[in-house]
């Protein structure tokens, strides 16, 4: 089972007989599996990972960090669920250390983020301070790395 | 002068790499796949690559002792010893090599005098016999077969011992064909070998990549472990081909003698490699087993693959190379190379360039990606129909 996410969690393109081969089983028993998982929510979805910048596509992303008044009974749950269902909010963890909770979030531009947290985000009740730093450059993410790599023009090895 | 007739008569009768040719031409080719190299497609894990660049900082750019770092020789100790139960003494018995080729060449000529002769199983890497002839030796070929699941048999051993023989070459998992020697196969051996004055080269470069049972070294065996040169290295394992840092482990007294050849050729394998192998023992066997277990999932995936295009393959349980049995298409291993590369843009090797023997069988690689893997499949599934259809 573990493997199987291995497998996906490179490439989630690959069909259940070719994933089937690569493990010795039959595609039935793959299929199950897959679904199994699903269906527990370990495999809670299937992305496309994009690097935007090589697409002509604003798009800014910010690293907030959210300090927040936890609630009696709910700690911070509460006041996270009340920020991670906008959907402009790409990533939201609870964090150790001097701030609570970090917020990614996605936008089309400046404004339209700091509009975001001035309005949406700051006023939450719980909320007490943000401090919101701006994506610069994304040069890895999801392990892996957007750079092109290099080709491989080695003169014949042979052996 | 005429400096071809200056030239070594041993040298210009080797004979010349059976694939140098398809690789020519697939250097003008686009879109080809290549499944030839024998080298990891991954790239060398960071960390290790980092603690090669920290030991340039640091200006680590000298020679280092003749026999390679202490601290390497170390740790090659320590993992010989908890990964295959070997124990060497790291000071008398261990020495480091540009790679395991370094080794095996300094091996042959610390042992032989012209004359002797060399037991090489085929198919196997080429080196074995060009370093063998180069000494002036003689090789004994055993062609290993596919009913053997390309394994050495001890009667086919026993068979090749005369009195001349020096050294047995035992070259498992197997490049060409991807055999393993399992215990049981290895114990046959170790019988025959027992009483015999014969030194064994245990070339074990792909022990690692193993992927059914443990890897079992003929040296585990007490009666063999003084007559045994047990050759390992960096390259396939930790993804380090270029870094060219290998190693030979075995009798003080033959370690000795090959590290006179060594310091006279070579002096020392290069100093940051040696720190950059460090880091590998030390901190990267993660990564390694990462490694083997997607290699694990590539081989299932070309196995099936040339099963499915209806070629005879039996089943490799080592290294990383699929040796698929092409003799139904009605071409032979050159033939079969040529017109796979011009009509569907993919390389793989004649089984001819690892011996006679591998005449009817081509070698594939899967250090290539899962989605060249499944790209080249196809096409080679194409490729076999339609040829098998016209040879009907």
């Amino acid at each position: 089972m573990e493997e199987i996410l291995e497998i996906l969690k490179n490439n989630s393109r690959l069909n259940c007989e070719e994933i089937a081969v690569m493990l010795g089983k039959s595609a039935e028993e793959v299929k199950d599996t897959i679904k199994k998982l699903e269906d527990e929510g370990v495999i809670v979805g299937y992305n496309t990972l994009i690097n935007w910048e090589k697409v002509n596509r604003e798009m800014v992303t910010a690293l907030i960090e959210v300090k927040v008044a936890p609630q009696r009974d709910k700690g911070f749950d509460k006041v996270a669920d009340r920020i991670y269902r906008f959907p402009e909010v790409k990533a939201c963890y609870l964090m150790s250390g001097g701030f609570d909770l970090t917020v990614i979030v996605e936008g089309k531009s400046i404004k339209q983020v700091a509009s975001f947290v001035a309005e949406k985000l700051a006023p939450i009740e719980s909320v007490l301070s943000t401090s919101t730093h701006f994506v610069l450059k994304k040069y890895k993410d999801d392990g892996v790395v957007f750079e092109k790599k290099e080709k491989d023009d080695r003169e014949a090895i042979v052996l | 002068m005429n400096m071809n007739d200056m030239l070594s008569p041993t040298v210009k009768n080797m004979p010349p790499s059976g694939i140098r040719k398809y690789f020519d031409l697939l250097n003008e080719m686009k879109d080809a796949i290549s499944l030839s190299v024998g080298e990891p497609d991954f790239v060398t894990p960071w960390n290790i690559r980092e603690a090669g660049i920290f030991s340039l900082e640091k200006g680590q750019t000298h020679y280092s002792s003749n026999a390679g770092l202490i601290e390497l020789r170390n740790e090659i100790a320590k993992y010989m010893d908890n990964r295959f139960g070997l124990k060497y003494d790291p000071k008398e018995e261990i020495l480091v090599t540009v790679g395991a080729s370094e080794a095996i060449d300094l091996a042959l000529r610390a042992l032989i005098v012209p004359g002797d002769e060399v037991i090489i199983p085929e198919p196997s890497f080429v080196a074995y016999k060009g370093c063998a002839m180069l000494t002036g030796a003689v090789p004994v070929i055993i062609e290993l077969k596919a009913e053997d699941q390309f394994r050495l048999t001890p009667e086919a051993l026993e068979k090749a011992i005369t009195e001349k023989t020096k050294v047995v070459i035992i070259p498992f998992p197997n490049n060409p064909t991807g055999a393993i020697m399992t215990r049981k196969d290895i114990e046959g051996i170790v019988e025959v070998l027992k009483d015999k004055d014969v030194v064994v080269i245990s070339d074990e470069i792909y022990a690692e990549l193993t992927y059914e049972g443990e890897h079992v070294s003929i040296a585990t065996y007490p009666e063999m472990k003084e007559k045994t040169l047990v050759i390992n290295g960096f390259s396939k394992a930790f993804a380090m081909t270029g870094w060219r840092i290998g190693y030979a482990c075995g009798h003080s007294c033959l370690i000795d003698s090959m590290k006179k050849i060594h310091q006279y050729a070579i002096m020392c394998a290069p100093t940051n490699a040696q720190h950059a192998a460090i880091e590998a023992l030390r901190n990267s066997y993660d990564d390694v087993c990462m490694m083997v277990r997607e290699y694990n999932r590539r081989r299932k995936l070309m196995v099936d693959g040339f099963r499915k295009a209806g070629l005879d393959c039996f089943e490799p349980l080592g290294a990383f190379y699929v040796f698929p049995c092409i003799k139904s298409t009605g071409m032979s291993s050159d033939q079969f190379c040529e017109k796979l590369l011009m009509e569907e843009k993919v390389l793989v090797v004649p089984g001819t360039a690892f011996g006679d023997c591998g005449a009817g069988f081509v070698r594939a690689t899967y250090a290539s990606s899962v989605e060249n893997i499944i790209e080249a499949m196809k096409r080679i599934k194409r490729f076999v129909e339609k040829h098998r259809s016209l040879h009907i």
